[in-house]
């Protein structure tokens, strides 16, 4: 049932969640990491998680790294 | 209670010597006269660009098109313009000042989106359409038997667990499909704060919907 699934992912949350402000305090450094190819998920575990389960941040996020990836065209 | 953890990353490594162009740019701005006037406008150029892109990346999903979304692009591009200039002794080189500044650009792209979200008269913030509820998490109407006790209980928690503002935030982004960054414009908050009061919301939910038997226990939300 995907609306059971899709519920229970809602509802879940990571306790290593950095919330927004630290998120967006270094969202510059991070999406070069990962345009970079740089490995991001030890060294800013928080957050990964963060990105994942919030919105607006992870809009941003990938809004950052289309960016940088037109950049390198 | 768990809480959005502000302390679980490392902080950057003490910054490396700002790169040569980095550098530059930041010379730029900070000169006076023609050199710094020819840095805010190439600068301006380049922020305008990203809000353009960032803008038509969006804009499908958001029922915004033609000058409409033009003019939130521009807006964008001079209020990040605005505040890069005013935050340039912020920047400590952890990455490039291009992407630091882009960063402000799409700050300011979100913003906008989420003031322009209550220019549509249809949108009323109090208003709980939980009718709409099962097709945002995509249950299937032929299997209502299945889920109708789950979204019961849902709402049962929602109407006991939660605190009056947790109920309100809840209500509004999850059943009014507000989006989260418009919310905080209305409520006069921040995107942190509303995103903890969700994130404290969904944990009281889940930890209903187990105590109930609806779903498994979560052990790793708990602190």
């Amino acid at each position: 049932m995907n609306g059971w699934s899709e519920l229970d992912r809602f509802l879940r949350t990571d306790p290593r969640d950095v919330g927004c402000a630290q998120a967006m305090e270094i969202l510059h450094v991070y999406a070069e990491l990962v345009a970079a190819g740089e490995p991001t998920g030890q060294r800013y575990p928080g957050i990964a998680a963060h990105l994942q389960a919030c919105g607006p941040c992870g809009e941003d996020f990938e809004g950052l790294l289309a960016a940088l990836r037109d950049e390198t065209r | 209670m768990a809480t959005v953890n502000p302390a679980v990353d490392q902080t950057p490594a003490a910054a490396d010597p700002i790169d040569p162009e980095s550098a530059e740019w930041l010379g730029a701005l900070a000169s006076r006269g023609e050199q710094r006037e020819a840095a805010l406008a190439r600068l301006h150029e380049m922020l305008l660009r990203i809000a353009h892109r960032e803008c038509r990346r969006r804009g499908p999903r958001l029922r915004i098109t033609g000058p409409e979304l033009d003019d939130l692009a521009y807006q964008a591009a001079a209020d990040a313009l605005v505040a890069i200039t005013r935050k340039l002794g912020q920047f400590r080189g952890e990455s490039r000042f291009t992407t630091w500044a882009y960063k402000f650009v799409i700050f300011e792209v979100s913003d906008k989106i989420g003031r322009h979200f209550w220019r549509n008269p249809g949108v009323r913030l109090d208003a709980e359409d939980w009718e709409k509820l099962p097709d945002r998490f995509g249950f299937e109407p032929a299997r209502e038997a299945e889920w109708r006790d789950l979204l019961a209980a849902l709402r049962r928690a929602v109407d006991t667990e939660l605190s009056p503002r947790q109920r309100r935030v809840f209500v509004a982004i999850v059943v009014n499909a507000v989006p989260l960054d418009a919310l905080v414009i209305e409520l006069g908050s921040s995107r942190g704060a509303i995103y903890k009061m969700m994130f404290d919301a969904r944990r009281k939910l889940r930890a209903a919907l187990a105590a109930n038997g609806y779903m498994g226990h979560d052990t790793a939300g708990r602190s």
